[in-house]
């Protein structure tokens, strides 16, 4: 339509719904009610829409397909739109996901309920836009636009310290953006448009790869987030309403990780070569570290938000070990963290609705009460440690082999991490599933709705299939993959003979 | 010697705002007992006249009044946002006005001169030409800063910026008799003919001195101290006129100078020019932080603002003056909305300034929260809205010039001042409601609708804006 493809509906569609619920009149639970109905509308069309996109991918292609391109700002900065292997998964996870916030919603806002459907389909055109956008200056258009949604999200729905937590997302992310920003501009400097296609093509002088990578390190670190500047998490976790949170760790950490991969290993492959062992560190730290101070944990969210932490780190890991292995599970385990991660942080917002806190503590026996929701909650416990069968096993198992196949020291500080996820998923599920059902206030819990059911259970099957069956995700990106290590390789090897050519 | 009928064609707005005014003063004395009557509403029409005319009028360059003045694309660029700006700030003056009882007829007629001397600001070629564009436009500010003269932060703001505005001319002056001095002749080309190579000290020293005197105007760090208490203590209406017009004239005539006068001179005024865009971006992030009056708030604001717009001058390439002229566009529409949201807020009758007035907004109007907010993140720099685009165009000119420096700083204050626009955003979206503020009018009303669909929608046609600034800015090279 209008000479745009099918990537440019996906970003306009929740637009559209934006702009519905924008136009309802009136406070009364029938226009809530429409507002709701609207918004999860929207989003399943797009997800069915983005479902539609995936046939007509071709996986076997490394090429960027679905492609157009308008003209925008003139000299050399274009609207440019499509995906790859790498992208594909990214667009899917997000389309899928985004239904379930709302759903998550559903009872849970009760105040402003318009104002936050837009926000959240807002949000979800932006998230979606950076991972089909081919041009950097609209990649970072949409990567820093999602900051305003999500501030308001967080400051207006979330808990008692959302305003220190909303400030705190939004600062520390916007300082790492705009230093990406400046290197964006040298970039442009350089190659003469933002086109990343072209981009993927030039060769930065090495010296300069340097900065650059430090500038879009600065960026994707706070995002992912990376040891140490992940602080801003737990608190963004905590505060933000439950459905936040599950677009938080599930999306938008997911931008760090899937930036890693479009631009810093491609774009600066000697850069990245120098500081891969710079990241494994942080990485191992991060994994090591967070996964201890999850262990001690007393807020569920908390918890959940350190656990995260430790397994983006498997994720940098994976990544910086530039070989099929690592980042085909670095991106499986992005993937599965989304799902597993969402799952578990509605697991808590299925408690929190019914006794409004997430002490552990104020936790204990809700086996008795709550069979199902136990069996739900142990199996996304189960994928977040990593169990064979689980999408979890096959993300972590993969970028231990990367990372074992370049550094083997790296690999066994990592596999450390393993058994902390063990020990702090495990202990946190014995403190609130088992033990005695002695608290009052949990005397008369139900367990889960129709309405949870149905939200818990599709993440529980995709969960399940994926641990048996990775195959979907890994073939999608197979060939992207292998054509970034491939070029990856060829840029070094001109380093390489260039630098014995000096000598 | 050029016909009259040519210098006059490539003069058209201006003679028309001369004309106009001087027609508007007799009409005003000998018919409207004092009142505004319709003084206003003539004076918007012949700001808008002159605007219209900068359309149709001759195009291409023209020095013309022997040499002392010159009509280019870089001067009708930056006079349509001088014309406009003065023409919305009178626009959304009215109500004010009359609510403040202060509607006199020598408003309308002052701001016109203040424009026609802002254009001539603009389209100086020759220090005597600026000196006399300068001085029309500053003894009308003046006047006008003051024009609540019953209230007492008004009459202060006015002796304030009086006095201190005068210094700032009398150090322009000293420096224009230097560079007459060394250079012999006042024309600005003529100045960048004889200057190259080694330059005397003395030279130097004028274009330090004639350089404070537009920073002054500029109201950029370190002779910036006079903002805050004018923007405070003006009236809102002519605070926004100050912000706007004035700022876009005085930014407009240092980039001119500078550019097509002292050439022969960069790296001297690259180092001045880097120095002060420094120190008024870290100081107008961080000295608004404590703000609670929101007018104070946008003084800082801009401080910090001009900041960003020199850090495009410091190249002194033409991509650079590109994206000085890309960002005063943008920061007009900016601060002209912003000034027309602080205009809506009235409560019971009586104007508020304080920021926690602000509280809950969003609950209570909606309309006018989003735009507000939008308009925090605009100036803030966040994408997708207009204000992200303006930043994008300076520091690549500043970048492609290998002033990394200068951009690191730029971004990091810019981080520090997101925070106290997020401020504002927070306390329209996520404190509890305040008082309820009266409809606002709807000449404001549709100012703030212009304003906020060109901010938040700029990046869909930034197309128009981007060509025009590139014919200009080309204009001076």
């Amino acid at each position: 339509m209008f000479g745009f493809g099918i990537l440019t509906g996906l970003i306009i569609l929740p637009l559209v719904g934006a702009g519905f619920i924008l136009c309802l009149r009136g406070e009364s639970e029938a226009v809530l009610g429409n507002a709701r109905w609207a918004a999860l509308l929207t989003t399943l069309i797009t997800f069915l829409l983005s479902l539609w996109a995936w046939k007509m991918f071709d996986p076997a292609s490394a090429a960027f397909q679905l492609v157009e391109q308008k003209n925008w700002l003139g000299a050399g900065l274009v609207y440019k739109l499509g995906v790859d292997g790498i992208s594909m998964p990214f667009v899917l996870l997000t389309t899928f996901l985004v239904p379930f916030c709302i759903l998550a919603s559903w009872e849970s806002i009760t105040v402003r309920v318009k104002e936050y459907m837009i926000a959240f389909l807002v949000l979800e055109t932006l998230m979606i836009g950076v991972f089909c956008a081919l041009d950097l200056v609209l990649f970072y258009l949409f990567f820093e636009g999602g900051l305003i949604p999500m501030f308001l999200i967080i400051g207006i729905w979330g808990g008692k310290r959302r305003i220190y937590a909303s400030f705190k997302f939004f600062l520390y992310t916007l300082l790492g953006s705009l230093l990406m920003l400046l290197a964006i501009m040298a970039m442009y400097g350089v190659a003469g448009t933002t086109d990343i296609t072209v981009l993927l093509k030039t060769d930065f002088p090495s010296s300069m790869q340097k900065w650059l990578w430090l500038a879009f390190f600065a960026s994707f670190a706070v995002k992912m987030p990376m040891w140490p500047v992940h602080t801003w998490l737990p608190d963004a976790h905590v505060e933000a309403p439950t459905a936040g949170s599950v677009i938080l760790a599930g999306i938008l950490l997911k931008m760090g990780g899937y930036g890693f991969i479009r631009f810093s290993l491609p774009m600066f492959p000697e850069a990245s070569q120098y500081f891969a062992p710079f990241v494994w560190t942080l990485s191992i730290i991060a994994i090591v570290y967070t996964s201890l101070v999850a262990l001690v944990q007393e807020d569920m969210k908390k918890l959940i938000a350190y656990s995260s932490v430790a397994h983006m780190g498997f994720v940098t890991m994976g990544l910086f070990a530039m070989n099929p292995q690592g980042v085909q599970g670095a991106i499986f385990q992005m993937v599965s963290h989304g799902l597993v991660s969402g799952a578990l942080f509605l697991c808590v917002g299925v408690v929190y609705d019914r006794i409004h806190t997430r002490d552990i503590a104020a936790y204990g026996g809700l086996v008795k009460r709550m069979p199902l929701y136990a069996i739900a909650f142990m199996v996304f416990t189960m994928a977040n440690v990593g169990l064979p069968g689980t999408s979890g096993f096959v993300g972590e198992f993969l970028t231990l082999i990367g990372a074992f196949n370049s550094n083997a020291w790296v690999a066994l500080f990592a596999t450390t991490g393993v058994i902390l996820s063990a020990a702090y998923a495990l202990y946190l599920y014995r403190r609130i599933i088992f033990g005695v059902l002695d608290k009052p206030s949990l005397q008369g819990i139900a367990d889960l709705s129709a309405r949870e059911i149905a939200l818990l259970a599709p993440l529980l099957l995709l969960t399940i299939y994926y641990g048996v069956r990775p195959g979907p995700i890994l073939d999608a990106c197979a060939a992207s993959v292998q054509a970034l290590i491939k070029g990856y390789d060829a840029a070094l090897a001109v380093t390489k003979t260039a630098a014995l050519l000096l000598n | 010697m050029t016909p009259m009928s040519f210098a006059l064609a490539h003069s058209l707005p201006e003679v028309f705002l001369a004309v106009g005014a001087l027609g508007l003063l007799m009409l005003g004395v000998f018919r409207s007992g004092g009142r505004d009557w319709i003084i206003s509403e003539a004076a918007i029409v012949i700001l808008g006249i002159a605007l219209l005319s900068m359309f149709v009028s001759l195009q291409g360059k023209a020095l013309i009044y022997d040499d002392a003045f010159i009509d280019d694309a870089f001067g009708r660029f930056m006079k349509a946002l001088t014309l406009g700006g003065a023409l919305i700030s009178l626009l959304l003056s009215r109500e004010f006005m009359a609510r403040e009882k202060i509607d006199f007829f020598e408003f309308p007629v002052l701001v016109l001169l203040a424009t026609l001397g802002m254009l001539m600001l603009i389209s100086a070629n020759s220090l005597i030409a600026l000196y006399l564009g300068l001085e029309l436009m500053s003894l009308a500010l003046y006047v006008i800063a003051a024009f609540h003269r019953d209230n007492l932060r008004a009459s202060e703001a006015g002796l304030k910026y009086f006095v201190l505005g005068a210094l700032s001319s009398g150090m322009l002056l000293y420096g224009s008799s230097l560079i007459y001095g060394f250079a012999g002749t006042v024309s600005f080309t003529g100045i960048a003919a004889a200057l190259h190579g080694n330059v005397s000290i003395g030279v130097i020293f004028g274009l330090v001195f004639v350089l404070a005197g537009l920073a002054f105007k500029m109201s950029v760090v370190p002779f910036h101290m006079w903002t805050p208490d004018v923007y405070e203590g003006a009236p809102t209406p002519v605070t926004a006129f100050f912000a706007s017009a004035a700022k876009m004239a005085a930014v407009a005539v240092t980039v001119r100078i500078i550019i097509t006068a002292f050439p022969g001179v960069a790296p001297q005024w690259k180092q001045i020019i880097v120095f002060i865009s420094i120190l008024s971006m870290a100081l107008g992030a961080f000295a608004a932080i404590g703000q609670t009056n929101i007018k104070r708030l946008m003084a800082y604001s801009s401080i910090g603002h001009m900041g960003f717009a020199l850090v495009g001058l410091a190249p002194g390439t033409e991509k650079g003056v590109h994206g000085v002229l890309i960002y005063l566009a943008i920061y007009l529409v900016m601060t002209l909305g912003t000034f027309a949201a602080i205009l809506s807020m009235r409560v019971n009758g009586r104007y508020v300034e304080s920021i926690s007035d602000l509280a809950g907004l969003s609950r209570s109007r909606k309309g006018l929260a989003f735009f507000l907010a939008m308009m925090m993140l605009s100036l803030a720099g966040i994408p997708p809205l207009a204000g992200f685009f303006a930043k994008w165009y300076v520091f690549l000119a500043a970048i492609d010039a290998g002033l990394y420096p200068l951009a690191v700083i730029g971004m990091l204050s810019s981080v520090v001042a997101c925070f106290y626009y997020l401020r504002v955003v927070k306390i329209i979206y996520l404190d509890e409601p305040a008082a309820l503020f009266e409809s606002p009018s709807r000449e404001v009303t549709a100012v703030m609708t212009l304003a906020g669909l060109a901010v938040v929608l700029y990046w869909v046609f930034p197309g128009p804006l981007v060509s025009a600034a590139t014919a200009a800015a080309k204009s001076l090279f």
